[in-house]
């Protein structure tokens, strides 16, 4: 069920050493980790980790019933304490981000609910969110057009490009991105930021993005293939 | 480059249909469920394992543990409620199915079938649609009950993926024949991941759901050493 990469505590700071940090750091995601939800994960960039559920095609509140497609709704908990505003405005991201990917129109009046609770938010948490949310819609095998991949670039006050920053580099870093691409061509689904950066800037940081993405890509095939050829 | 026949295809994966077809001489090429035809490509929209069978079906075989309602399939419901004269039955699915009063064997306007809430029904799905309530029905089309109806007498109700169910009905499936070899049991299996189960005792009852839910990701050899422990296990609790 679960797909581990280990890499060592010195192998991890020797990437880090290297100064380039064009790199993710390890990925590591455990499908079905939880057993009465229809998909659920836990993923873990680094340090940062979440764990993501998914209920659906369920049944729906009368309120929220659409006629010709499925109610996609993403709920996300944070660690400690309530939802507040920021926490709306990424759900909100994640909702946008998500629902064109479902295939919603092939269960209409029907909800999709997914839940995401952050357990560790050590640097490109919302990245990660929206990782694990897409793992979690594939193991639910929930009809999808295409996944998404979701990597967080950090631009430092020396100009420099940090990948999937951690918590010290986020909080020292003059801007953060986090771009979401499609997984048929690579296009730009989602961009959030914060902060300043030049036009110059976001190219450099969409082009390290962009080839970051394939390596997650390559990590949600890795993942689902393990889970579904435990049963041949 | 032939279709990955066998491997795992994730949602985004497009073939195009010289592919598909370079591994079949049929004509004609049918899509099942998790393919998408896009203009003049296939497009996978579901995680899971391309299967193929003659002559010329593709469908991607998935793991899933949520039912979507499909026609003339046997599922294990509970009944929610009686509204007039139809039952609201849970079905798995994303709405409750309905179920009507008179369409049990026998029933008729004066002689109602005696259907209480909560009670587990096996039925067949009469009317599936994406777009429509399911309507399940007791009877076949000559009005038997053909084994449907009220599971009443205790025994067990579970929950498993669907793919359990299918693996369980399947006539290359061992797992129920040899247990049966070992103990005397009733069984009701759902396409819709439902099983219901009643044994002589209730440690039968309980060895034969565990059985079955440890068989998930077990081939037939394993199946066969796992019940010989089983009822080893279970004729020693006995004893005592």
């Amino acid at each position: 069920m679960a797909s581990f990469t280990v890499v060592k505590q010195e192998e991890f700071e020797a990437q880090q050493e290297k100064g380039s940090a064009h790199v993710l750091r390890c990925l590591t995601s455990g499908l079905s980790c939880l057993t009465r939800q229809d998909g659920s994960v836990s993923l873990s960039q680094g340090d940062t980790t979440s764990i993501a559920v998914v209920y659906g095609p369920a049944e729906v509140r009368i309120n929220k019933e659409q006629i010709d497609k499925a109610t996609v709704e993403v709920i996300f908990r944070p660690k400690v304490g309530l939802s507040r505003p920021e926490h709306r405005k990424q759900e909100r991201i994640m909702r946008n981000t998500l629902e064109p990917a479902i295939e919603a129109h092939l269960h209409p009046r029907s909800s999709i609910s997914i839940i995401i609770q952050e357990t560790e938010d050590l640097g490109s948490n919302l990245a990660c969110c929206i990782n694990s949310a897409c793992l979690a819609l594939l193991d639910a095998a929930i009809n999808m057009n295409y996944m998404v991949a979701a990597v967080s670039v950090a631009v430092k006050e020396n100009e420099d490009m940090v990948l999937d920053p951690s918590k010290q580099v986020e909080k020292e870093a003059k801007s953060i991105i986090t771009y979401v691409f499609d997984s048929v061509n690579y296009q730009i689904v989602t961009i959030a930021s914060t902060g300043s950066f030049s036009r110059v800037q976001h190219m450099e940081a969409l082009k390290l993005a962009r080839e970051a993405s394939k390596s997650v890509f390559q990590f949600y095939r890795e993942s689902v293939a393990k889970k579904l050829l435990m049963s041949e | 480059m032939a279709a990955p026949i066998g491997n795992v295809v994730i949602p985004g994966d497009i073939f195009s249909f010289t592919q598909l077809k370079s591994t079949d001489d049929a004509k004609k090429i049918l899509l099942g469920p998790g393919l998408k035809e896009n203009d003049l490509e296939i497009k996978v929209i579901r995680p899971g394992i391309l299967r193929y069978r003659k002559p010329g079906v593709y469908w991607v075989d998935c793991h899933h543990k949520r039912y979507i309602p499909s026609k003339g399939e046997s599922v294990i419901g509970i009944v929610n409620q009686k509204v007039g004269d139809i039952f609201r039955v849970d079905i798995g699915g994303s709405e409750q199915a309905s179920l009507s009063y008179l369409s049990f064997e026998g029933a008729t306007k004066r002689n109602r079938p005696d259907v209480k809430v909560g009670d587990i029904i096996y039925a067949k799905l009469l009317v599936a649609n994406k777009d429509m309530e399911p309507e399940i029905v007791c009877i076949d089309s000559y009005g038997r009950s053909s084994g449907m109806g009220v599971i009443r007498n205790g025994g067990f109700l579970f929950h498993t993926s669907l793919n359990l169910a299918r693996k369980l009905l399947n006539p290359q499936c061992i797992l129920l024949k040899t247990l049966g070899n070992r103990f005397q049991f009733e069984i009701t299996v759902g396409i819709n991941g439902r099983v219901w189960v009643k044994a002589h005792s209730d440690i039968q009852t309980i060895a034969i759901v565990n059985a079955i839910v440890a068989s998930e990701y077990k081939d037939n050899d394993q199946i066969k050493e796992m019940c010989k422990r089983i009822s080893k296990a279970v004729s020693r609790m006995e004893v005592d």
